[in-house]
């Protein structure tokens, strides 16, 4: 079960899109997990064959739990800490053939989580857990009389079933608000918890941008017009090369660089709650490449359609409060990333130019920085390699 | 397009990105934003949705005509 974000603990398998015997890509969507935002699409990190699929439908398990296992796989970038229970929940028996030498797959996101997290998990043969699925017996609710207290086919059979996980029909129906507004909560105390804020902050005048948005849009049909969040994301990604300590994680005490800039856009989601999906090297992408990918991410966010990595690579996040938002937003980090930048609502100010007052569409742009990771001085570099970029509007 | 045919299509259209929404008591004056909570890229697609449905092409300087239901009505069977 890959933690995808530090507000994590635990994910309910819904779906499995692949069975035993399959043969599996790196990055192929495999199965289909119910986490506090919504059903999420789960990418496998290795290529092989599955040999076991270890967790059945309709199970909670806790982040860093096997959840199948593939034979013939180089090995994983990064091992899973796996909780101590699970090895002893793997099968008596030698597994299928083909396999050569069985690996853990879907290596937890190296995302720092309190160990204390995973709770320990009973022993369960793989047969009672596959009965105990088919009859919806709660596993966590038997006690075992198997070797060392395993739970057996027995055990299973002489409980009374539980009514099946609500989970299990909720695919993608979206999310439980309460759930989500637990998962913001508990990364939220984190990041205030641990992590020294900074604020900067900038007024950016844009009216020369957006005469090029409307110049711009214009020409073209409703579907391909450019909106000025687009034009904010493109500005950001460019100016964010120049700061280089402002993108990536703090971990065990110092930074580690995000490899590429994957930006992560905050999504407020219909019913309350919000997500914040990468935009994967958005720095080498256009304007219109931008627009694309900021469309499909909020409609696939509100479809519970968005997939496992793109919640855990986000290096950076950017919130946009679009033209129903306040004038301007103090960003919270979203732990263990060092930045986050927030953008207002456009408004009308009077703005001196040439000696004279007139009215003008500004924006404020806000940065949230670490201070363990970057001073405020960095981060007013940021904020002022924004404002040029958005002056220069025509080479965005 | 009559008035008939136009309030169908945008109600079709907005169905289709707020559906928890309840239509029926949808004041025909009120702001759609406020009234359905939508966002810019709500709007955007709101619009986009009525040209790929009609061909119209919905210049932006005509948005504010379009807030309403009303006035999406009255502009489309204009």
């Amino acid at each position: 079960m890959p933690s995808l974000g530090a507000d994590m603990e635990a994910g309910t398998l819904v779906e499995w899109m692949v069975k035993p015997g399959d043969s599996v890509k790196r990055g192929e969507v495999v199965a289909v997990v119910e986490t506090q935002k919504g059903a999420i699409e789960i990418e496998i990190f290795n290529s092989g064959v599955v040999s076991e699929l270890v967790v059945p439908v309709g199970e909670r398990v806790p982040v860093g739990t096997i959840l199948a296992r593939i034979g013939g796989a180089m090995p994983a970038a990064a091992a899973p800490p796996k909780p101590p229970a699970a090895a002893e929940a793997q099968p008596p028996t030698p597994p299928a053939p083909p396999v050569v030498a069985p690996r853990p797959v879907m290596p937890v996101v190296p995302v720092a989580l309190p160990a204390a997290a995973a709770p320990a998990r009973k022993p369960v043969s793989p047969a009672a857990r596959r009965l105990a699925a088919e009859r919806g017996v709660d596993l966590q609710q038997l006690t075992g009389t198997g070797p060392g207290g395993a739970i057996t086919v027995s055990d299973v059979e002489a409980a009374k079933p539980t009514p099946p996980p609500v989970e299990v029909t909720r695919r993608r129906t979206g999310f439980d608000p309460a759930a989500m507004r637990q998962a913001i909560g508990a990364a939220m105390s984190r990041s205030k918890r641990e992590i020294p804020h900074y604020y900067v902050t900038q007024t950016v005048e844009i009216s020369a941008a957006l005469r090029r948005l409307e110049k711009m849009n214009s020409e073209r049909p409703p579907p391909l017009r450019v909106l000025p969040a687009a034009l904010f994301l493109r500005a950001i990604a460019l100016a964010m090369a120049k700061t280089p300590e402002l993108n990536g994680f703090w971990e065990d005490g110092r930074l580690r660089p995000g490899d590429g800039l994957h930006i992560g856009w905050a999504i407020a989601l219909r019913g309350g709650g919000l997500v914040a999906p990468a935009i994967r090297d958005a720095g080498q992408r256009s304007l219109d490449e931008l627009m694309a990918a900021m469309r499909d991410l909020v409609q696939r966010a509100r479809a519970s359609g968005l997939r496992g990595s793109e919640l855990s690579d986000p290096t950076v996040t950017v919130t946009s409060l679009g033209d129903r938002g306040a004038e301007s937003v103090l960003p919270i980090i979203y732990p263990p990333q060092v930045a986050m930048i927030g953008i207002g609502r456009i408004v009308t100010r009077p703005w001196v130019v040439d000696g004279a007052i007139g009215p003008r569409p500004v924006v404020t742009v806000t940065l949230a920085g670490d201070h363990r990771a970057s001073d405020g001085h960095r981060g007013g570099i940021l904020l002022a390699e924004i404002d040029r970029l958005l002056q220069e509007s025509e080479t965005l | 397009m009559n008035a008939t045919e136009a309030k169908r299509l945008v109600l079709d259209v907005l169905s289709g990105i707020a559906p928890e929404a309840d239509f029926d008591t949808l004041p025909g004056k009120a702001q759609l934003r406020d009234e359905l909570d939508l966002d810019s890229m709500d709007f955007l697609n709101f619009i986009a949705g009525l040209h790929e449905r009609t061909g119209l092409d919905i210049p932006e300087a005509e948005y504010p005509k379009l807030s309403t239901l009303d006035g999406a009505v009255a502009w489309l069977s204009r």
